[in-house]
């Protein structure tokens, strides 16, 4: 064994720059373990109190969740959000997969089509809201336009309608999403394998036969982070129904999110409010926590 | 210029992993050329960034010019590189690129600008200085990486992989002119490499490394000629060593190993004798140029004759496959002399040239009788398994 | 005569596939136009045409009144947007500098932490953010609409950057170090200038996402500190007076103009942000 030597003492000016990336990100770290965890867990506490107006700590256990299963109205929300949820989704895939393809169709002023396709999503949803308000306005809207261009019998009501006004809501979001999907899956169809294409053809394949069977299995992974994040704008989904609707007529157009706004703020029932905002957040945790397993074991067999 | 020696340099990423680097030691003079090879995660690249001061070790010395710098940061070590991907900045010209660590380091401006003319110069890159490197081809990227290495005049330079992504026929070129250049500077250099060709033709040194060992620390002809063990052998040389696995036995007193090609047998008689090696399982080594066609001035060489089963004509050469044993064998022959598939040849072995190694341990057996006293330097270090 | 016969199948599904395009190319463009044809029209002309007929008369007394509501909010969107995108584009810049290129026990966790920020739904932050906007005194303040969106912008625009970083070679920074550079000087000299194109990125995604925002707006500010969207919400959805619809519209026009504009102008980017920030998202 030959005798170690003593490392030689490493500046001051050394030793801060070994900590300068830690002392950068500190501030970060700071941020998100109190904003982001911290607050959750604060919230997570206020559900199990009785804070009304102001937070106070007594705990009621569960009575809270018990309130809010028993309110009518978080039942309409989350109807409402199954609904408004489950068909903005389908229809949004529907429409986006559909203009993706037929646009990679070799397609003249692609880039133009491409950017009136994808200019809603530039837009607050506020101002999405307002403007399909106006255009789904029960006697002055599409409604009556359709009637001037001599559809006699045409009746659009849904928005003072309380069984059809969630329609409404998945009309406009709709509107405001299906180009970002078209984009999403557009991006994806540029990066399959043109060889893949050309062996399917070679085989025979009609061309709407090789998008359904080769080119759009392969883009799986695509599709997923599409629903993935069209549940997760669904979930969030406040600022359309506040310009739309404001969630009426009465309750019927809420959405969990609405709920909660309302009744934290509008109605002094912290306690409730809070318990709402984390069943969304398990909602959401519900869905992404399958995701990034399934991304990250992905990641970790390439 | 400046001598580096490693002492019992230790690298592990964590307690309970394995090490990366384990009981490192070597040494080179002042100007030496050294390289660093083996294969993909033997420890090399992590041995070079150590040297840089880009990783901590975790154990030992390093000293260039007998002073430890283990604890310095690279900057205080006075060392440049070159890099695998040249790592040249992509947003700055040619220039900037080189004058980078001379202006971090506050050297004068009329210094630099004569600092840059003369490696500009020296690398004859002085028409690309105003180029960003996205305009530049890959040869040229490559000087300029040396270019910013050699600007600094820097005690030791560090090279990793510097020649890898080049294509063939570029590599072989700036091998040649990366000699020259060390013949000319006399620099203390430090070369990574996975390529055996430039390990032996660029080397004063070379240290050949497995699973972060030193296998074997020596002259590139102590490599080729007297290899430490079966991963030094079978590593070093192209075409690779051929390996026949057998028993020795004592036939009249002699140790023998007994060869078959199917057509006829051989009793290849040892030119080392111990007597731990009777009996034993041995591989038997042999490089392709070491088996040579039967000529009548070299009676007495045992031969055997053999079915050529495959050819593969180089160029230069042509390689031949016999069957030995258990083994495919391949000897290199005269393009002119080559045979065709099918042929029986007479072949012709110099027992003094084969090499045994242990079949268990890999390790090298006996002496080998056949290298000149002086040429098996005394600095050769083996190290044995744990 | 057969190739004949396919040509034309072919081309007629080529028709199709652009019928198809321009059919949806005038869907999306629908609500523009009619905001645009209402916005210009008067109220009685409202009333007595419907959503796409030319306006009788061109006026802009929608505009002007929708300005003179609105102008104060347009500005307190400019106050809040321009240092909450400019500051949560800085930091998250050096956080994914450090992430990428200078990890460290523990860097990896914090970034997985960090990444679930951009699928936090803000409804469960919201009460303790405004407890602690009002125990700073930014309760209702234009400062503390900009602190929140720093905060809760740091999860994208540290992920953009992480992203954009890890994908230079680790050698550039090894070869500034050996050239005697510092944490900060590689980043100002080296990685910064290499960084134009997703510093636009996360300069518009911020800018879209902050201007856009409602929920933050709604919830930390009132009176005179709201934000457009707020104003443009409060217009459209009053129930006292009469409906003037060309105001409405004329309101929302301006609310979404600066978002329009920027992607008309860098939709590239723009287009860029959403996919990267949504798939890897």
């Amino acid at each position: 064994m030959s005798s170690v030597a003593a490392f030689s003492k490493a500046s001051p000016f050394d030793a801060l720059q070994r900590w300068l990336p830690k002392l950068v990100l500190a501030p970060s770290m700071f941020i998100v373990l109190v904003g982001f965890y911290g607050y959750i867990l604060w919230t997570f506490v206020l559900s199990f109190t009785n804070s009304t107006f102001l937070p106070t700590y007594k705990w009621v256990g569960l009575a809270q969740y018990a309130r809010l299963f028993d309110n009518d109205r978080w039942w309409v929300a989350s109807k409402n959000l199954a609904v408004f949820g489950g068909m903005f989704i389908a229809i949004t895939l529907v429409i986006g997969v559909t203009l993706a393809v037929f646009l990679d169709q070799r397609i003249r002023r692609e880039g133009f089509i491409r950017t009136i396709y994808l200019y809603p999503m530039a837009l607050s949803m506020i101002v999405t809201g307002t403007a399909w308000k106006w255009l789904l306005n029960p006697g002055m809207g599409l409604d009556k336009l359709l009637r001037d261009w001599g559809w006699e019998g045409f009746r659009l009501d849904w928005l003072i309608d309380p069984d059809r006004v969630v329609y409404c809501l998945v009309i406009a979001a709709v509107w405001q999403a299906s180009g970002f999907i078209m984009a999403m899956f557009l991006a994806g169809l540029r990066g399959v394998d043109q060889s893949i294409i050309r062996a399917a053809q070679i085989d025979g394949a009609s061309l709407p036969r090789i998008y359904w069977k080769v080119v759009l299995p392969s883009l799986r992974p695509v599709f997923f982070s599409a629903v993935m994040i069209l549940a997760h704008i669904a979930i969030k989904s406040f600022d359309l129904v506040a310009a739309m609707t404001a969630g009426g007529p009465g309750y019927s157009s809420d959405l969990p999110a609405m709920f909660m706004y309302s009744f934290t703020f509008s109605r002094g029932q912290m306690g409730v409010g809070s318990a709402s905002a984390i069943l969304m957040l398990g909602a959401i945790l519900a869905i992404i926590v399958p995701y990034l397993y399934s991304e990250l074991r992905a990641k970790r067999n390439d | 210029m400046a001598t580096l020696e490693l002492r019992n340099v230790n690298k592990t990423y964590g307690a309970g992993l394995p090490d990366t680097l384990k009981n490192i030691e070597l040494s080179i003079k002042e100007g030496e050329f050294l390289i660093l090879v083996g294969p993909s995660g033997c420890g090399k690249s992590t041995l070079m960034n150590c040297i840089a001061g880009l990783e901590n070790i975790t154990g030992g010395a390093i000293m260039i010019d007998d002073q430890d710098v283990s604890g310095l940061s690279p900057k205080d070590r006075d060392i440049a590189m070159v890099f695998q991907s040249y790592a040249l900045y992509p947003t700055m010209s040619v220039r900037e690129n080189i004058e980078f660590g001379l202006k971090i380091r506050k050297m004068p401006r009329a210094d630099i600008d004569e600092e840059v003319a003369r490696v500009a110069k020296l690398l004859q890159i002085e028409h690309l200085l105003n180029r960003k490197p996205g305009q530049l081809s890959g040869g040229q990227q490559q000087r300029v990486a040396m270019g910013r290495a050699l600007a600094r005049r820097p005690k030791i330079y560090l090279f990793d992989e510097p020649l890898s992504n080049l294509d063939a026929k570029l590599r072989v070129e700036m091998r040649t002119e990366m000699k020259l250049m060390h013949q000319r500077l006399k620099t203390t250099t430090v070369y990574v490499t996975h390529d055996q060709i430039e390990a032996m033709t660029l080397g004063d040194k070379v240290a050949v490394m497995k699973d972060g060992i030193i296998q074997q620390f020596g002259t590139p002809k102590q490599i080729y000629n007297d290899p430490a063990n079966l991963f030094v052998a079978s590593f070093i040389g192209s075409p690779p060593m051929n390996f026949i696995p057998l028993r020795l036995q004592r036939k009249d007193g002699r140790l023998l190993a007994l060869l078959d090609s199917g057509q006829a047998r051989c009793e290849l008689p040892m030119s080392m004798d111990d007597a731990g090696l009777e009996d034993r399982e041995v591989i038997l080594g042999l490089r392709p140029e070491q088996i040579v066609l039967a000529s009548a001035d070299a009676a007495g060489m045992p031969t055997i004759r053999a079915e050529v089963q495959v050819t593969e004509p180089t160029g230069p050469d042509t390689l031949v496959f016999v069957q030995l044993n258990e083994a495919k064998v391949c000897c290199r022959l005269a393009p002119d002399v080559a045979p065709q598939v099918g042929e029986t040849l007479t072949l012709q072995f110099d027992p003094a040239k084969v090499l045994l190694f242990d079949a268990k341990t890999g390790e090298r057996l006996g002496t080998a009788a056949s290298l000149p006293v002086q040429d098996r330097a005394d600095n050769v270090t083996r190290i044995k398994g744990r | 005569m057969t190739s004949l016969a396919g040509k034309s199948a072919i081309s007629l599904s080529r028709i199709a596939i652009y019928a198809v395009l321009i059919f949806a190319v005038l869907l999306y463009l629908v609500p523009l136009v009619v905001m645009l044809l209402t916005s210009f029209k008067t109220p009685e002309d409202i009333s007595t045409g419907n959503l796409l007929s030319w306006p009788a008369v061109v006026t802009g007394i929608g505009w002007v009144k929708a300005w003179a509501t609105v102008d104060g909010y347009f500005w307190n969107s400019i106050k809040i947007t321009v240092p909450a995108v400019l500051v949560s584009t800085a930091i998250g810049a050096l956080n994914g500098y450090v992430l990428s290129m200078w990890r460290f026990r523990g860097s990896q966790l914090f970034f997985g932490l960090l990444l679930f920020g951009c699928f936090l739904p803000f409804q469960t932050v919201l009460l303790p953010a405004s407890f602690t906007l009002g125990k700073m005194g930014l309760a209702s303040t234009t400062t503390g609409l900009v602190f929140v969106h720093i905060v809760y912008g740091l999860a994208f625009t540290t992920l953009f950057f992480r992203n954009y970083y890890v994908s230079i070679p680790d050698a550039l920074v090894k070869a500034a170090r050996l050239d005697g550079a510092g944490f900060f000087t590689i980043f100002r000299m080296i990685i910064l200038p290499m960084s134009t194109p997703i510093i636009m990125v996360c300069l518009i995604w911020q800018f879209t996402q902050i201007w856009n925002d409602f929920l933050f707006g709604v919830v930390f500010s009132s009176g005179d500190s709201q934000p457009i969207t707020v104003a443009l919400n409060n217009l459209v959805n009053t129930s006292t007076g009469v409906k003037e619809y060309n105001v409405d519209m004329a309101a929302a026009m301006i609310a979404g103009l600066p978002t329009l504009l920027v992607y008309v102008v860098a939709g590239k980017y723009f287009v860029r942000g959403l996919t990267a920030g949504a798939v890897k998202g």
